[in-house]
């Protein structure tokens, strides 16, 4: 198969296993695009890590661990498939703590309240969950199979996440003011996450069908199934523009790009201490994995 | 249930719940990522354990598993001061795991054979469930029984876990415990007691 | 080492292949396959093999189109309209 046919071939649906011949570019661009995911997952423990210890009742704990212990799960198995294509575990982690690296957007912010445990795993989480059942169709199996047990595991994070938002609006004033707070400070994020709307046919991940699904086409199925559930529970979008038109298309205020730029090249507020800690623990536990994989190396 | 058996739960219950804290702080940053997802789950198993003995005396003194397990002051709890030690390295965290892992199944052993049927039969279920934390404990200590930092640890906390069965010191607390509890209970003081969560 | 997992989500169905785990050796295999497959009691049974001990093939040559021993070496329309016709039971047009 030459690059012409393999092209051809993905592009009419078909599927590429790990000893499969690839093109270079596809192949790079595969393992670049699928760290990025395992990078996200594994960065995206550490918000929200901080809320196990505050969780405020014992069910809220049990499922907060359990949510973050599904992230850290789905890191092993994408960083598993990038492994199986050509790139080790350990440089993924080399270069992800180097800034070498990329991680989305939404994790590089902090997180400041119990509201923020629940619009993350409600919205941010619903905003991922569309991007990763549009990889389900990947042209890579592999990495298309891994996507059907992280989506299965992430659907009771929405729901926890909704459980929690619901708890928070039908309580106290200062409970439903949490979730208001915290939604003004996500929104800008939650609009940038899906990324500037290229056309897909001149956007490479989709050329090549690693993604099947477009940027501007995720970030208006995430308006349309959120910003309904946003507005029934008489909470507040911050962004007077946003509409649905007649013909079904979400308008809103542009995002703000140069901020998405600005924090997914790790500068984002939390960005560097993230990866303090990431370093730090690593460096720390080297030992551990010297003395554990040594006899087995 | 008699005040004497309500106070030995207590005292199990805050050791998971507190145990149960220490060991999900390895939540993300553990050695391996497959180490990161079981340790967890033997994270959960803790505080769940706690959830389901503080619910036995919740409804022995008419209040409610959550109220107990956050609604006391530091100096109320019971638990022991092996379990506040925030510990940080690997070898330190395993040895604990060995260590309490050996104790609670001589006090589980015991608590099975209760008068009470509840309290005898959830001693089981928890019996059950740790079955699976020694076996894991038993396989890291088989790893790193010739490490000296782990050998070393073995040795430190060994007098501690021994006192896990002294109830006649329960409530004499590390300065770590205050420090974990005004974090643990900071989003739920933030509201009137009974809000919901 | 990498190991393969295997999982059988309910009793009667075929195993199938789920994922793999890095693991210094069986024990902790067990113990990591178990956490990444079975903690929601999603798998009624695992079986977890080292890679090295798993034979790949996919290879397979039929250069002479041997389709004696399959459904698609059996094309019998034409033979089934002559045998009807000859019996005087030919389907009218129309019907199957």
């Amino acid at each position: 198969m030459n690059e012409q046919e393999f092209l051809e071939y993905v592009q009419s649906g078909g599927q590429v296993e790990t000893a499969d011949w690839m093109p270079d570019d596809y192949r790079a661009k595969l393992i670049k695009f699928i760290e990025m995911h395992g990078n996200s997952e594994l960065m995206g423990v550490l918000p929200e890590r901080e809320w196990i210890l505050r969780a405020p009742t014992l069910q809220r704990k049990l499922a907060l661990t359990a949510k973050v212990q599904d992230e850290v799960g789905h890191s092993q198995l994408i960083y598993r498939v990038v492994e199986d294509l050509g790139k080790p575990r350990e440089q993924c982690l080399d270069d992800l703590i180097s800034g070498k690296a990329k991680f989305h957007n939404v994790f590089h912010y902090p997180t400041k309240t119990w509201g923020d445990v629940g619009v993350i795993a409600w919205l941010v989480d619903a905003a991922a969950i569309i991007s990763q059942k549009a990889l389900l169709r990947c042209s890579y199996a592999p990495y298309a199979r891994i996507m059907k047990k992280i989506c299965w595991e992430e659907s009771f994070h929405i729901l926890h996440g909704r459980d929690v938002i619901l708890t928070l609006m039908n309580g106290t004033d200062d409970q439903r003011e949490l979730v208001q707070e915290s939604l003004n400070r996500w929104w800008g994020p939650l609009m940038q996450f899906h990324g500037n709307p290229i056309a897909k046919e001149e956007d490479p991940m989709y050329v090549w069908r690693i993604k099947s699904q477009g940027n501007e086409e995720a970030r208006q199925q995430f308006l349309d199934g959120y910003v309904p559930q946003i507005w029934e529970l008489g909470l507040t979008v911050p962004d007077q523009e946003l509409r649905k038109s007649v013909d079904g298309v979400w308008e809103y205020s542009e995002p703000d790009w140069s901020e998405l730029r600005h924090v997914v090249t790790g500068h984002g507020p939390k960005t560097e201490e993230r990866l303090d800690l990431r370093r730090s623990a690593r460096e720390n536990s080297a030992w551990v994995r010297k003395v554990v994989l040594a006899e087995a190396a | 249930m008699k005040e004497q058996e309500q106070q030995l739960l207590l005292e199990i219950a805050d050791d998971e719940l507190i145990l149960g804290w220490r060991d999900s702080e390895w939540t993300g940053i553990a050695p391996l990522l497959e180490e990161d997802v079981a340790f967890s789950s033997i994270a959960q198993n803790e505080i769940g354990h706690a959830r389901a003995l503080y619910e036995l005396v919740a409804r022995a003194r008419g209040t409610t598993a959550d109220e107990l397990a956050f609604d006391r002051s530091p100096d109320e709890y019971r638990c022991a001061p092996l379990v506040e030690l925030r510990l940080m390295d690997w070898a330190e965290t395993i040895a604990r795991h060995y260590l309490y892992e050996k104790a609670d199944a001589k006090r589980l052993e015991q608590l099975k054979h209760s008068d009470d049927p509840e309290i005898a039969g959830l001693a089981a279920k928890i019996d059950r469930e740790e079955a699976y934390h020694r076996i894991h404990a038993q396989m890291w200590f088989d790893r790193l029984q010739d490490e000296p930092r782990f050998v070393e640890a073995l040795e430190r906390l060994r007098p501690q876990a021994e006192a896990l069965h002294d109830s006649a010191h329960r409530g004499e607390h590390t300065a770590e415990l205050t420090d974990l509890w005004e974090e643990m209970t900071v989003v739920r003081r933030s509201q009137p007691t009974g809000t919901k969560w | 080492m990498i190991y393969e997992v295997f999982r059988q989500e309910r009793k009667g169905q075929p195993l199938q292949h789920a994922g793999s785990v890095e693991a210094a050796d069986d024990h902790f295999a067990d113990v990591y396959a178990r956490e990444q497959y079975g903690r929601r009691g999603e798998s009624t049974a695992l079986w977890v093999v080292a890679r090295d001990a798993v034979i790949e093939i996919d290879d397979f040559v039929d250069e002479l189109n041997r389709n004696y021993h399959r459904v698609d070496g059996y094309p019998l329309k034409e033979k089934l309209k002559e045998a009807r016709e000859r019996a005087g039971t030919a389907a009218a047009p129309g019907d199957r």
